[in-house]
């Protein structure tokens, strides 16, 4: 299993938690220091209601091989901060109905506040630049939601990112 | 020169996901905007919102493209 993907495929947390929990332990082995001792996850759901509208169902669509460099990216950027974590990141492309999930991160690391921390960043960074989209079907209409503006070298988004994981 | 141009989301609504375009040499991803925005004029007011990609690494409104290249164009992202 690829630690990033896109995928039409429903998302299931716990492969991407053993995965992450094993990468964590084979680097620790090679470099001689400690292992996986924490695992945090984050899963997003779809909502029934945003902006005040009641949701039908949602549609995302992505451009693949740049999502994929994209949580790469992130990965190489939460080195510079978490050097011992290591992430893994899936997001669903298509239809999903609510309560399916449309993304799953994983961070494993030696220690909680590290891995808590590394998946709190993934999920916001891929928020602000990750080229995936979000077309909503609600009661009357449907729209695309337009976030925020994709910009993987804005140092400003990168900090608002590390502020929000490391409260 | 001829480039492919891959277009998302709501501007793909107005234009289409894939475009083959001849834009003249030297050109750059700004340019190659401008004849899009030109031919559909309702991508013109994603100019300041929107960002870019070539051959699927993110680059910038003024790098130069080259024959053969795909270049797209990203609105505004909603991902998670």
């Amino acid at each position: 299993m690829d630690r990033f993907a896109i995928t039409s495929a429903p998302l299931r947390l716990e492969p991407l938690m053993d995965l992450v929990s094993r990468v964590h332990a084979e680097q620790a082995a090679r470099e001689d220091r400690e292992g996986p001792g924490a695992v945090a996850s984050f899963v997003g759901l779809v909502r029934n209601r945003h902006a005040g509208r009641d949701v039908d169902h949602l549609s995302y669509e992505a451009y693949e091989p740049l999502a994929i460099r994209a949580f790469g990216r992130i990965a190489a950027e939460l080195a510079e901060r978490v050097p011992d974590a290591v992430l893994a990141i899936h997001h669903r492309v298509g239809r999903l109905e609510i309560g399916e999930a449309s993304v799953a991160i994983a961070a494993a690391s030696a220690h909680r506040a590290e891995a808590s921390a590394a998946c709190r960043y993934a999920i916001e960074r891929i928020k602000q630049m990750a080229p995936i989209w979000k077309h909503e079907v609600f009661a009357g209409g449907a729209a695309w939601v337009e976030g925020a503006t994709a910009d993987p070298e804005d140092a400003a988004s990168r900090e608002r990112a590390w502020s929000l994981a490391c409260p | 020169m001829s480039l492919t141009v891959r277009l998302f989301a709501g501007l793909r609504d107005i234009a289409g996901g894939e475009l083959v375009r001849d834009v003249p040499e030297p050109a750059t991803v700004d340019a190659v905007w401008a004849q899009l925005a030109h031919e559909w004029p309702g991508l013109a007011p994603y100019r300041d919102s929107v960002s870019c990609a070539v051959n699927a690494e993110y680059a910038r409104f003024s790098d130069s493209v080259r024959e053969g290249d795909e270049v797209a164009f990203l609105p505004p992202v909603s991902g998670g």
